[in-house]
This record gives C-alpha cells, structure tokens and sequence, in this order.
C-alpha cells in the first residue's frame, strides 16, 4: 500500500526553486535511494518532506498515510510517524540527550492516544535500544548533540529513530562525513529498522552507503526532478559511470 | 514571521497567572513619609527604643541621600509621599495552628498553588507566610526549637531575641548603605529571622512566601539570618503578587552572617507582577542582599531566579572576610515585554585563600532589557584569592537587549581572576529539529531555555527547582539519564 505519495512537488528556497516537479511513491515495507550530485535537491526534498520553515512548497500535493502533509506542522509530522535523520544534527546545550528523548516520545505517544512512559519504562527501552545500536550508553547523559563527534551525531540520529520507531525515516545524507566502521554501525541500525510497516528513504550521494543499505529502489535526482529509477543496479552503474552520464541521458 | 518569534509573542502574550487582589481588610497608615510615620510604624510593632532609634537614624540618613541614578533601567519617578508605608491585615491573628488563617487568606495561598498545609506534608518545609506585613502562618518552629533553631518572623524575633537581633542587624547592610536599604531601615515592616546555632545542621529546607497586598503598599522586608559555627542552613524565599495598574515599591533587605564553618545557602524565586504586555504597572523591585562570610572555611551560597517585576535592580553579594571562605552567585534573569533587570553580584574578597564563583544567565525576550553588573574586589590581603564569572546572555526575538558590566579591582597580585562571557540567540535549526522530534514550538523553546539555564537550576533545592522551571515554563531536566 502506497504511504507516501509525492505529485508535481516544486518547492524554493529562499525564494530560488530547487525541486522542479517530483513524483515519487513509496510504500510500507520498502526502502528507496535518492541520490543524485550535488545541487541536484535531495536534502531539499528531504527537508521539505519534514516541514522545515525555510524550505516552501509552491506547487504539488503530497499525500502521507491518504493525508495531506504539506498541511501539517513538522511537529505534527512528526508525532503521525516521519521522522528525519538530520544531515547536521543540531546542539542543544544542557538539554539532556535522554531527558530530549523522552520528550519527543512522549509528545508522540500522547498524541497517538497512548499512555506517557515514566522514566524507569523509558530509561528500560532506552538500554534495549542502544544495546542494539552498540551506543555508549554515556552518550544518553550528555547534551543533546554537544561536543559530539560527526560519527556521535549520525548514530544518534539513527538511535532516536530507533526509540521513536517512526513509520517512514528520513535519512539526509546521513553516511556523509562518517568512516567505514561508522557507516557499517549506522547501517545496521537502519537494516535493524526495516519492517514491512516502516518505509525508509536514504538520501545519499555515494553508493557505498547503500552497499550496506541494500534499497528496493533507486531514484537518481538531477535539476530539482528525479531523471531515472530503477533497482539496485542503477546505482552501482552511477558508481561506474558517475553522474554526468545521467545528466546527458536524460 | 518565523515560528518561534510567534510562540515569544504567545508566551509574551501570555496572561500572569498569579493575578488577583484578596479583600481583606488591612491596617493602615496615611500615604507618606516623616518621623512621625516612622515612629508609629515602631510603636505598631510595639519595638525597644534601641530599635526605634536605629529607625530614625535610616531615616535622617535616607534625607540626605538621592536616588541612584548609575543603573541601566528607566522608570517614571517614585513619588515617596504617595506610598503607604505599613498595612497589616486587620484581624491580627494569634494562631494554635494553620486552620485559624483567614480562610480568604488561605484561599489566596491555594491559588497560588502553595497551600500551606501542602507545604507542611508533602515538602517538609517549614512555612514562615509572609501576607503584606504581618506573618500570618508559621509552622514547623516547635520541631526547630528542638534543636536550638530560631525561625520566626522578624516582629517575633524583635520581642523574643531582642538581644541577637541587635547584635547582627546591620553589620552586614549598615542603616546608610544605599537609598533603598536606608529607606527600609526606617520603615521595614516585617519579615523573616533564623538563627541556627552551633554545629547544628537545619534538618529542612526553611522557606517563606512574600506576597504584597493592600493597594499602594510599599513592601518593606527585613530577613536576617545568622549561621554560627559548623552550622549549615539551606533558606528559600519566593514570592508572587496581584495584579495592579499603578507601581508598587518593593524595597527589601537581606542580611545573611556565616561564622566558622558555617554554610548557608540562600535561593529565591522572584515572580513579583511584571506589568501587562504594555509595560503597565509592575513592580519597582529595588533589593539589598548581602551575606558576609566572617568565619573561616564559611561558605554563603545565592541562587536566584528572577522572572517578575517590571524593575529588578538587585546584587546579592558576599563580602569574605574568613580564610578560606567562598561565596558563589548563581542567577537567571528573565526579562519579557517591557521588563527591565540590572542584576548581579558583589563579590568582596578580604580573607586570604578566599573563592567566589559567579555563573549568570541572562534571558531577553520581547522588548525585556537584561543587564548583568558584577563587581569582583579583591583587597590587598586577599592572598591567593580566586574568582571565576561565567555571565551568558540569551535573546529571544530582536527587539530585546542584553547587556554586561563586569568590574574588577585587584589590589593583589597573587590572585587570580577569570572572565567569561557569551551572547546567543535561540536558533531556528535548534528549534526544527526539536519539532521533527514531535515538540511544539513552545515546548521546544522550553526546553532550549532550560539548557541554558541548567547550571543555575541544578543548585536550586529540588522542590524549588521545580517551581522554577514552571515559572519558566520549562520541563523538568535531568529526571532520567
């Protein structure tokens, strides 16, 4: 069944138009690439799909779960289910990494009609979960994000997505910056994530990441709108070929 | 405009809640100031003559003196004959116990969400009520008489301790300190003692509640606290008001004295009414408070959050006069609308090895102007001494301002001082990135404002913090992880 729906999306920043007329359809279960060289508006589609003020929709409809998204609030986004890994996962100094956590959840539980976690039922699936993901558990009593590094950032990204279980994640550009041993512990909280309920879009540049993340689909994205899909193959001949051989395809 | 300068303006917009006026009858004398008023107030509270003359001189003094005029804040001129300068509730109470508070009194307690009864069983904080001028409520003292602790209001202590009362009263904040702790010398009306005595450690966490009443009553407070030798105290004062239109004056003084290994630690949460979104009324809030740490190895501690009045103008300070005695200033200041602060601290080293600690947080939204002015002396026989200043500024929206004054005089070289200082704006990623976790705007201000604030909530007893971070409006930090 179709979760996300995406039709003739064209969407500017700062007034200049980046996303040209995407059409795109993912469903439960399914795990999609966007990839695509620089400029060619993946983080844009991304960002746009997760409500951020700066990036404005001036045509298309998308539709999520047979709702309008584009008239929901981020956080209204957010609590229904989408999630997005950040490409530059922000800092919120003293806020504490757990105790944000917790927030969010229970922000999402509330309004999915659910009782709120105290803290020993949080603190409980906070250990399953980054026992999962291999996260230093001394990372969840430092602030949000403070002092991370690149590596810390991403994979506490990926461990927030795994505590809020979302239905569809975002992953901006999450492999960008990240070493192989890093990138392989990222993947595998996302492959530990997949689920024929969930739907996942990896934004990326390189393929590598999706040596690790093995997609359904590949959708190459150039001058604001997708010129190619395809399977996992399409991407290892962009590996080959690189981009520009799209570019003049197309 | 963005979404969060929208959710400042809500929260700007936002009613205070704490706004109501009691109808209870109150005692008062005529609007003005003279001798005269000054010896009706001592002979209301039926005052030795020492007393009374120590009045009398603040007063003498406070004609000579002039408003200062040094400090970043603006406000129409206080006219002193148009202020009533004692109001006591009429039914002057003598209670067994809590049940024979005036039930409207009583009821304005539990709108502000501090019945007392509450206080005494869930907190285990002894409540010494403070309603305009006269307590009405005291509990807990029969249990802290037990172990030698004095804890009364400071009418009580004038009758039942005359004598310590006159041996701490003003040796820390002398009758001619400044203009508004001179004018409160001469016309206090009531407020709160403690004395803890040798090597006694206070078993709770002893509190009052301030509330201003009557219209056109200037409040007047008077608190003393002493700690003797190896004692330790840990006092919380907070306080909100009524809503009114016109200003009211509010001109405290706290004194605080540490004798050898003493330890006090004083917090406050200030919620006096800041005015409406207009910059209406409000409290003029002109306070004095300083502690001195005579003994050796003393240590005085102030915490405070400062979210109300329409004028703050407050430098809790410590004056180290022991060896090896510290003083720390923890502070928020928040300032919303037309609210102005200019708050910090006075930290005087005269001991040798002595440590001060200052960390201020400074939060400026709408068109709230935050001013941090701290003095750090250090004199000439203060080997070895040490501060460090830490003073953070958070602004919310542009049209508020955040300012920083910092003074240093060092008279000897071995010390060593350190300054640190930082300016930011609540970021708009920061607050995205908390609404793609599923929080409100307003939540996520919240919480970004609580982070900010941390290092100062974390040294607030917990009961206290808790009510900080509702003033703020922020959620608790630190409750798991």
């Amino acid at each position: 069944m179709t979760m996300l729906d995406i039709h003739n999306l064209h969407v500017r920043v700062g007034g200049k138009p980046i996303l040209q007329g995407i059409d795109l359809s993912v469903s439960a279960g399914e795990v999609h690439a966007i990839m695509g060289p620089n400029g060619s508006g993946k983080s844009t589609l991304a960002r746009a799909l997760s409500g951020h003020p700066d990036y404005q929709v001036t045509e298309g409809e998308v539709s999520y779960e047979g709702r309008d998204l584009l008239a929901m609030d981020p956080e209204a986004r957010a609590r229904e289910g989408v999630f997005m890994a950040f490409q530059y996962p922000v800092e919120i100094p003293g806020v504490n990494n757990a105790y944000f956590l917790k927030a969010a959840l229970n922000a999402i539980r509330k309004h999915r009609g659910q009782e709120e976690l105290d803290a020993i039922e949080f603190m409980a699936l906070m250990r399953e979960k980054a026992t999962l993901l291999e996260i230093d558990p001394s990372m969840l009593s430092r602030s949000v994000n403070e002092g991370f590094s690149g590596g810390e950032k991403k994979r506490n990204e990926i461990f927030q997505m795994a505590v809020l279980e979302p239905k569809l994640a975002i992953l901006d550009e999450t492999d960008s910056g990240l070493d192989i041993d890093a990138l392989k512990l990222v993947a595998n909280g996302v492959n530990a994530m997949r689920s024929p309920e969930r739907a996942i879009i990896v934004v990326t540049h390189y393929q590598r990441l999706l040596d690790y993340i093995v997609p359904d689909v590949v959708h190459v994205l150039s001058g604001g709108r997708i010129v190619k899909s395809g399977d996992r193959a399409l991407a290892l001949e962009l590996e080959d070929k690189g981009y520009g051989w799209l570019e003049t395809s197309a | 405009m963005t979404t969060a300068t929208r959710t400042i303006e809500e929260l700007a917009n936002r009613e205070y809640q704490y706004g109501f006026v009691t109808d209870v009858e109150a005692e008062t004398v005529p609007k003005g100031l003279n001798e005269e008023v000054v010896r009706l107030i001592s002979e209301k509270k039926r005052e030795p003559a020492w007393l009374l003359e120590w009045r009398l001189k603040a007063y003498r003094t406070w004609l000579t003196m002039t408003e200062p005029t040094w400090q970043n804040v603006h406000y129409p001129a206080i006219d002193y004959q148009d202020i009533i300068y004692y109001s006591a509730p009429k039914k002057r109470p003598t209670l067994n116990s809590l049940d024979e508070v005036d039930p409207e009194i009583r009821a304005t307690f539990e709108k502000l969400g501090i019945p007392l009864e509450e206080q005494k069983l869930l907190a285990g904080v002894a409540v010494d009520a403070v309603f305009d001028s006269v307590s009405v409520g005291t509990t807990f003292r029969a249990k802290l008489a037990e172990l030698g602790i004095i804890f009364c209001s400071f009418s009580d202590a004038v009758q039942e301790h005359p004598d310590l009362v006159r041996k701490y009263l003003g040796t820390v904040v002398p009758y001619s300190d400044n203009f508004f702790a001179t004018l409160n010398s001469a016309v206090f009306s009531d407020g709160s003692f403690a004395y803890i005595p040798k090597g006694v450690r206070c078993p709770m966490e002893l509190s009052t509640y301030f509330r201003i009443n009557a219209q056109n009553t200037g409040q007047f407070e008077r608190t003393l606290l002493i700690a003797e030798e190896g004692a330790h105290v840990s006092y919380l004062e907070g306080c909100t008001a009524p809503m009114r239109d016109e200003n009211q004056l509010h001109a405290a003084v706290v004194e605080l004295v540490a004798l050898d290994n003493a330890t006090i630690k004083y917090s406050t949460i200030q919620n006096w009414y800041p005015g409406d979104k207009q910059g209406k009324g409000g409290i003029f809030n002109f306070v004095t408070k300083r502690g001195k740490a005579a003994g050796v190895n003393s240590k005085i501690t102030w915490t405070q959050v400062e979210t109300g009045s329409a004028i703050t103008w407050k430098y809790p300070g410590c004056i180290l006069q022991g060896d090896n005695s510290i003083g720390e200033f923890y502070s928020v200041a928040t300032t919303n609308n037309w609210q102005q602060a200019d708050t910090g601290t006075k930290m005087i080293h005269i001991g040798r090895n002595t440590k001060s600690t200052i960390v201020s947080k400074g939060i400026s939204a709408g068109h709230g102007q935050n001013t941090y002015r701290g003095m750090v002396k250090i004199g000439k026989q203060a080997h070895g001494a040490r501060n460090y200043s830490q003073c953070d500024s958070l602004l919310i929206g542009d049209q508020c301002g955040a300012h920083t004054f910092p003074y240093l005089e060092i008279k000897n070289t071995s010390a060593r001082v350190e300054h640190e200082a930082s300016t930011s704006k609540i970021d708009e990623d920061q607050i995205f990135y908390c609404r793609q976790r599923g929080l409100s705007t307003e939540d996520a201000v919240n919480l970004i404002v609580s982070g900010f604030c941390r290092e100062v909530f974390r040294e607030l007893p917990m009961e206290f913090a808790v009510e900080a971070q509702k003033l703020l409006s922020v959620s608790l930090e630190g409750s798991v992880g």
